[in-house]
């Protein structure tokens, strides 16, 4: 294994671990909590959105964001030729 | 059939299945002990993380807190569930790579050091022993008040059933149990949870019902209640009183400190490759996100259920109030726990239930003949009590039980094995006795499980008064000292030995001489907590709850500079990162 495959590997999961926490930060700090009050000007359904970011969304995204990640990282480990067996 | 004898044989029913389980997996070897034999799949080891994950006080306790903290309670909603993002992300793939059997052995490794190893085992000691002993509490707990035993019967039970299948089948024993427990407690948490959310919107779904609108109201559940808690003088549901910075930073210790708790993390060791430990984050947190997703709903419901109940008239009006007469069955029945009380104190006959703490609200409640809140319910009942307040059937409440005692029994077991590795692998094997046979080994481990059993049953039948205190420190320690020397670890190669030892002591003794110092925990006796624990006098305004991530700051800055002013790791540890950061197993290249 080259090593500047080995790094080329290590700098694309970077890159996408970096997109997923700044997704991650925004939905829960962001939303629900430093701009909470200018969200919840904003009405869905019975929910003002700022409050529902604290309480269920950023939960939500959470989970996606995981799946999304592990997703991701099968296909960069099969490019870079890392992936186990 | 009554109550009680349902209740004994649901609960009798779940105990026995989880003992079926433990002799059907028992462990044969240390890999089996320590990392259930690293076969576990993904969806399984998942259930499993979250039953291990969700205790006794997420089960029981986190709706209720939120039903009377309203926006406030989202720290404890989004620092309990972000943190597995982190841990997907930034540590459980690395760690599986790695291979080994616990935490204090990779920091050992990594940072080529016994002193690293002692210190973190020292951290993850006195982190899972703070947590244990809220379990083994809250497991009493829940016998005494639906069997109706004494505390400390519900605790030696409690203790005997950890103690057949946490000693006998270790990890992988620990492992299938907390499945089926994750299966007991979920099925216990939602189905009451459907019932109430039809009830109150007719929305089936409590995650719909919470956004929708009150049945025959036309006004949403949320608006309808920020209007009825106002009106009694509180604080209004949907906005928090605690301070932004202090929100954000109680969240952020909350995630840190699940992703630095070792009994979590060891989890990820147990599936069979890399791309399993991704995945099986994500699996956990979906697990896990089923019950914290419900909870706001329920608590939200549960605050509207009871306030409307206590005040079905118009506020301030002569017959506005419930008659302590007329008062229903469950007040009747969860008077006695003392959960519920009541004082008459304008001896009307009538209760008051309102903010008798708000100056603002006080000339009101005084021309409403109001002379101060006569009601004090205890947040924990809210998911106890639900199953009555909502007039469901007697098995619904029995099955209540068992779902929180499976809750508080699979998180003491994951405790438990945590704390029995750290002994037998790290202390014995890893620095005492470093050529002790594998069978010994395995003795040693089960003789410090029975040990840890014991001790913890001790702390939960005799809690010292500090419980609820150190809960916040064991967060708040696990953030300031474990995540950020593993995180370090596996993405700065030029970390070293002093740089990770010098980062974890400061950010511990930070952590632990802030919360000292405004909450007392050791050093009572020497007149602790020195300082007034309100806003004006924290640091930053950052309550001792979140300082943990200050602790985490300290502890980063302080590795890199002591790193970067000493001389760098050997070559062969620089290779181990190398490795760790690759899903397969290469061999060096020559050239």
């Amino acid at each position: 294994m080259h090593r500047d495959n080995r790094l080329a590997y290590w700098r694309a999961n970077l890159r996408l671990v970096a997109l997923c926490l700044a997704i991650w930060f925004i939905c829960s700090y962001g939303f629900g909590v430093l701009f909470v009050d200018q969200m919840n000007r904003i009405r869905i359904g019975g929910f003002q959105l700022g409050f529902w970011f604290a309480q269920q969304g950023s939960i939500y995204v959470f989970v996606a964001l995981i799946f999304f990640y592990a997703w991701r990282m099968n296909r960069i480990d099969r490019a870079h030729d890392v992936h186990e067996d | 059939m009554s109550l009680q004898l349902l209740t004994y044989i649901i609960v009798g029913l779940s105990f026995a299945l989880y003992i079926a389980i433990a002799i059907w997996s028992r462990a044969h070897n240390t890999g089996d002990f320590y990392i259930a034999g690293k076969v576990v799949s993904p969806v399984a080891n998942g259930m499993a993380t979250a039953a291990d994950w969700m205790s006794a006080a997420s089960f029981i306790s986190m709706a209720g807190l939120i039903a009377f903290l309203g926006y406030d309670g989202s720290v404890y909603l989004m620092g309990w569930t972000g943190g597995y993002v982190l841990l997907a992300l930034l540590l459980a793939p690395y760690l599986r790579k790695f291979g080994k059997f616990t935490v204090p052995e990779f920091i050992a490794e990594r940072y080529y050091s016994r002193a690293a190893r002692v210190v973190a085992v020292v951290c993850l000691i006195f982190i899972s022993f703070t947590y244990v002993a809220g379990q083994m509490r809250g497991v009493g707990i829940v016998f005494s008040r639906f069997l109706e035993v004494e505390v400390t019967t519900g605790l030696l039970v409690g203790m005997g059933v950890v103690f057949v299948y946490a000693v006998l089948g270790g990890m992988k024993g620990i492992t299938y149990t907390q499945v089926a427990q994750y299966c007991v407690l979920i099925f216990a948490y939602t189905v009451p949870a459907v019932f109430i959310a039809i009830q109150v919107t007719g929305d089936p779904l409590p995650q719909l019902a919470f956004g929708s609108e009150v049945a025959g109201s036309g006004v949403s559940l949320l608006d309808k209640l920020d209007d009825v808690v106002t009106s009694l003088g509180f604080n209004q549901y949907s906005s928090g009183t605690k301070s932004t910075i202090d929100v954000f930073c109680i969240t952020m210790a909350l995630m840190v400190g699940t992703a630095g708790l070792p009994h979590v993390i060891v989890r990820f060791f147990t599936v069979p490759k890399v791309r399993d430990a991704r995945l099986s984050a994500g699996y956990a947190l979906l697990f896990i996100a089923i019950l914290y997703t419900t909870a706001p709903a329920v608590g939200a419901m549960a605050r509207l259920n009871l306030i409307e109940t206590i005040q079905p008239g118009v506020v301030g009006s002569v017959d506005g109030n419930l008659a302590y007469e007329e008062r229903p069955d469950w007040f009747r029945t969860w008077q006695r726990t003392d959960l519920v009380g009541y004082e008459d104190l304008n001896g009307d006959g009538r209760i008051q239930y309102y903010n008798d703490a708000n100056p603002a609200f006080a000339p009101q409640a005084a021309a409403y003949g109001w002379q101060g809140n006569e009601l004090s319910v205890d947040p924990d009942i809210i998911v106890l009590a639900n199953p009555e307040i909502a007039g469901l059937p007697d098995w619904v409440i029995a099955l209540v039980a068992a779902g929180g005692i499976a809750a508080a029994l699979s998180t003491a077991a994951g405790l438990l094995l945590v704390i029995s590795a750290a002994v037998s692998h790290d202390l014995i094997k890893g620095i005492i006795l470093p050529r002790i046979s594998e069978r010994r080994e395995l003795l040693a481990g089960r003789i410090a499980a029975a040990a840890a059993i014991l001790i913890a049953g001790y702390l939960g039948f005799d809690p010292p008064g500090w419980v609820a205190q150190v809960v916040a420190f064991a967060f708040g320690l696990a953030a300031a000292s474990l995540f950020p020397v593993i995180l370090l670890g596996i993405f700065f190669k030029r970390i070293n030995k002093q740089g990770a030892i010098a980062g974890m002591l400061t950010g511990l003794v930070f952590t632990y001489a802030y919360i000292e110092y405004f909450k007392g925990l050791f050093l009572k006796w020497a007149g602790a907590p020195w300082g007034e624990n309100t806003a004006e006098h924290w640091l930053f305004g950052i309550s001792p709850e979140g300082i943990g991530v200050i602790g985490m700051a300290l502890n980063f800055a302080v590795a890199v500079v002591v790193s970067h002013l000493t001389a760098p790791p050997p070559e062969r540890i620089q290779h181990m990162v190398e490795h760790i950061r690759v899903p397969r197993h290469f061999e060096e290249e020559t050239a």
